[in-house]
């Protein structure tokens, strides 16, 4: 179970991811999409779910992402990633609530480029009973 | 014109295996009920099913395309609510509508979804877009 402590807390990575244009090509080959010149809108998750994961980890924590299904996601996109950005990660805890044993979390996860906020993303997870 | 009601044209989206590896290597997902079929059946899913994120950049290219590029969207969100399928040697679809829920000034504001083999995957959806 999660430890009430942690909700409202942020976390912060310990270190800046760097987009490579390699990156973007790959996500957009998937998609079929041809304009590489900017990262497709959801692209910001290649950084932020595993940030988040590493991030929230922490035992004290007490997140069992072993359980974890996505149930929710949503993205303010401030300006689309590009290559050469190099990110910053932080996660907060925003809410979080038991239901028939399932826990319902919502993880915020900002991305900033030094003091520019980029990309924040909410992803809801389901820590299934 | 685009007001409140327009229907965005319905479009088809394939996956398969090959999609989801792709995916996987692109997203540093490497979660193996992605693509080891005999793994997602001992967790109990039925067979191997699609990355929700991918399903969810499908519908993110969905919007980019009516958008005129990526860089048009500046919200999107949306709900998995069952998981796509995806055997082995099959392409299964994804089929992505939408339509405009609000126009304000320079945004556009549509509600999507998407079915796969019929049930509904993905909803609760809207992306805000720049003109």
């Amino acid at each position: 179970m999660l430890n009430p402590d942690s909700v409202g807390r942020t976390f912060h990575g310990a270190e800046e991811v760097t987009v490579t244009q390699s990156h973007i090509d790959a996500f957009c080959a998937v998609l079929s999409e041809n304009d590489t010149t900017v990262a497709p809108p959801t692209f910001a998750i290649r950084i932020t779910l595993a940030q988040s994961q590493e991030i929230l980890s922490n035992p004290e924590i007490g997140l069992n992402w072993t359980r974890v299904v996505h149930g929710d996601q949503r993205f303010e996109i401030k300006r689309p990633i590009v290559a050469n950005d190099s990110l910053k990660c932080s996660s907060t805890i925003e809410s979080y609530k038991v239901s028939d044993g399932n826990e319902f979390v919502v993880i915020r996860s900002d991305l900033h480029a030094d003091a520019e906020l980029v990309v924040s993303t909410w992803s809801t997870l389901v820590v299934r009973a | 014109m685009i007001d409140v009601g327009t229907a965005l044209e319905e479009k088809v989206f394939y996956l398969d295996r090959a999609m989801l590896k792709a995916y996987a290597n692109a997203s540093g997902d490497q979660n193996p009920i992605h693509q080891n079929e005999d793994f997602a059946k001992a967790v109990g899913l039925p067979d191997v099913i699609a990355h929700g994120m991918l399903t969810m950049a499908l519908v993110g290219k969905y919007v980019s395309d009516w958008a005129g590029g990526s860089q048009k969207v500046t919200q999107f969100s949306g709900r998995f609510m069952k998981p796509v399928i995806v055997p082995a040697d099959q392409k299964v679809d994804l089929t992505v509508t939408g339509n405009v829920v609000a126009v304000d000034g320079n945004q556009i504001t549509l509600e999507l979804s998407a079915t796969s083999a019929g049930v509904k995957v993905f909803g609760m959806s809207q992306a805000v877009i720049s003109k």
